[in-house]
């Protein structure tokens, strides 16, 4: 009973890691962008969310309402503005102006409000379980934001099969320069598709916020969780995000069963054995 | 009444240049042939045309607009619609939606997935299915109908017989008649001489980037086209 708990809980736990990897899967799988700035977007949401809070009194819940179009216009205008112009000229320029951006977030914030740690607080949701046969008890919060990550992912879903930006996104996927010849306009696109991907960052950035301590540092740490969590899903694919997050939950759940001291690092070497294994992840989907 | 008109268009890959002063007129709903061998600057033409390329503005002039500069997606809103060579299918987009992607450019005109299915039939049958999985005569079908989604007055088609089987060839080269009745002019980029000529009103024939030649296909000297051809 003990380890269906601890698979329970790791999977409750691969809830935040697929809202951490929704973004980056989406800037990569559209536009071949490797956001390595996206750790501390998450983080810079979560900041965001803290300003708005001490300002309008609202829960950093409520606090989406503003926190979430600052983040799309933010993600639109980085796009459009910097990003667009690095694209054509290989892997390497984004990488490099991305690292740029994440090294300016970090030390702005830093700048800003410190290294002090802060948290979101939402109160009694924080602590409360619900109990399932079994003694197995689930915390209410964990379930909340698996819940969240499972419809984040579904109205992805939703958004590229079934409607017309779907659709182009799809397009501009496959074939940049054809669809660009069919009438898209792709920096356009990118530009809608880096605003859409933040509206996830910022999700996650709050959910994450709550649940744990944040600093101007705490960037490059979901970087990696949101990396490997891609990668292990397949590139591109937007289930495979999800199941990507629950197995690197599950394997640190598993790891810290073991001895506390493995936790982190049992996630990474589930992700090393996988790439090892099956190095275009479980449902690779991305062609290049 | 001239739809479309190059002057002196030259386009360039890098360094590399790979047209020179090229000067081609099309009419409003001609068909008009652009024949030479391989490397002579046909595909290059078609793609500084639909703005794949970038020239300079004024020399390329469409319904007496200036477009050279503009981009490939301003261009599709002019009423220029390209079929690329090689179909270029969207390979992760069913057959329905990538016809449906031709409106992207949001021109108003005859063509609508009914139309196209009716005169495509086999594509209404095959629309749920992943483009890759169609024939390549299927496929031909179904670049041509997402081109012609987006109502163009100009149609440009790359190789239409590229990879075929001739009777393949044959009826996708039946329907083209059925797409210049509504007026609309096309421009055939071919290494198939004998077929682009038939279905063409007049040819140019391209030779390392340079225009070699052009006449109206009823009445021209073989040997003027061999040696334009061939740059004998």
């Amino acid at each position: 009973m003990e380890w269906v708990n601890t698979i329970i809980q790791g999977i409750l736990l691969g809830g935040i890691y697929a809202l951490f990897a929704i973004g980056l899967s989406l800037s990569f799988g559209i536009m071949r962008l490797v956001n390595i700035a996206h750790g501390d977007l998450i983080v810079l949401s979560a900041y965001v969310a803290l300003v708005v809070g001490q300002n309008t009194g609202l829960d950093p819940i409520s606090s989406l309402v503003i926190v979430v179009p600052v983040m799309f216009a933010l993600g639109y205008a980085l796009q459009r503005g910097l990003l667009n112009s690095t694209l054509s000229g290989g892997l390497l320029p984004p990488l490099l102006v991305t690292f740029g951006i994440s090294v300016i977030i970090q030390n702005g914030l830093l700048q800003g409000f410190g290294a002090y740690t802060h948290r979101l607080q939402v109160g009694a949701i924080e602590t409360a379980s619900v109990q399932l046969p079994g003694g197995i008890a689930v915390g209410v919060y964990p379930l909340l934001v698996f819940a969240v990550a499972v419809c984040a992912i579904a109205s992805l879903q939703l958004l590229f099969y079934s409607t017309r930006l779907g659709r182009a996104f799809r397009a501009v996927s496959d074939d940049a320069d054809t669809a660009e010849l069919m009438g898209i306009d792709n920096r356009k696109l990118y530009a809608v598709a880096l605003g859409i991907a933040m509206i996830f960052t910022a999700i996650a950035g709050i959910l994450f916020a709550i649940r744990a301590n944040f600093d101007p540092a705490a960037g490059p740490i979901r970087l990696i969780l949101a990396f490997e969590a891609v990668i292990i899903g397949g590139l591109g694919s937007i289930w495979g995000t999800l199941l990507g997050g629950v197995v690197l939950g599950v394997s640190q759940a598993v790891g810290a069963a073991l001895s506390p001291t493995w936790q982190i690092l049992a996630g990474h070497i589930a992700f090393l054995i996988i790439l090892i294994l099956r190095p275009n992840g479980l449902f690779p989907r991305t062609r290049d | 009444m001239t739809l479309l008109r190059t002057q002196n268009l030259s386009a360039y890959y890098g360094d590399f240049q790979a047209l020179f002063d090229i000067n081609v007129t099309v009419e409003e709903g001609e068909t008009v042939a652009i024949i030479g061998a391989n490397g002579a600057g046909k595909t290059t033409f078609l793609r500084a045309v639909a703005g794949a390329l970038a020239t300079d503005p004024d020399t390329v002039l469409f319904d007496g607009q200036p477009i050279g500069d503009k981009t490939a997606h301003e261009i599709v809103r002019f009423g220029i619609a390209m079929v690329p060579e090689g179909r270029r299918l969207f390979p992760s987009l069913s057959v329905e939606e990538n016809l449906l992607l031709g409106t992207h450019s949001e021109r108003a005109g005859p063509w609508s997935l009914k139309r196209v299915y009716e005169l495509f039939p086999r594509l209404q049958e095959l629309r749920r299915l992943p483009a890759p999985s169609l024939s390549g005569g299927q496929q031909q079908m179904a670049a041509l109908g997402r081109a012609l989604m987006s109502n163009p007055r100009l149609l440009l088609c790359d190789e239409l017989s590229l990879g075929l089987a001739p009777v393949v060839i044959r009826d996708i080269y039946e329907c083209l008649g059925a797409i210049t009745a509504d007026g609309t002019a096309v421009v055939l980029v071919e290494q198939d001489i004998t077929r682009a000529l038939d279905a063409s009103a007049r040819f140019y024939c391209f030779q390392e980037g340079r225009l070699a030649l052009s006449a109206p296909t009823k009445d021209f000297d073989r040997a003027a086209l061999t040696a334009a051809y061939f740059g004998l």
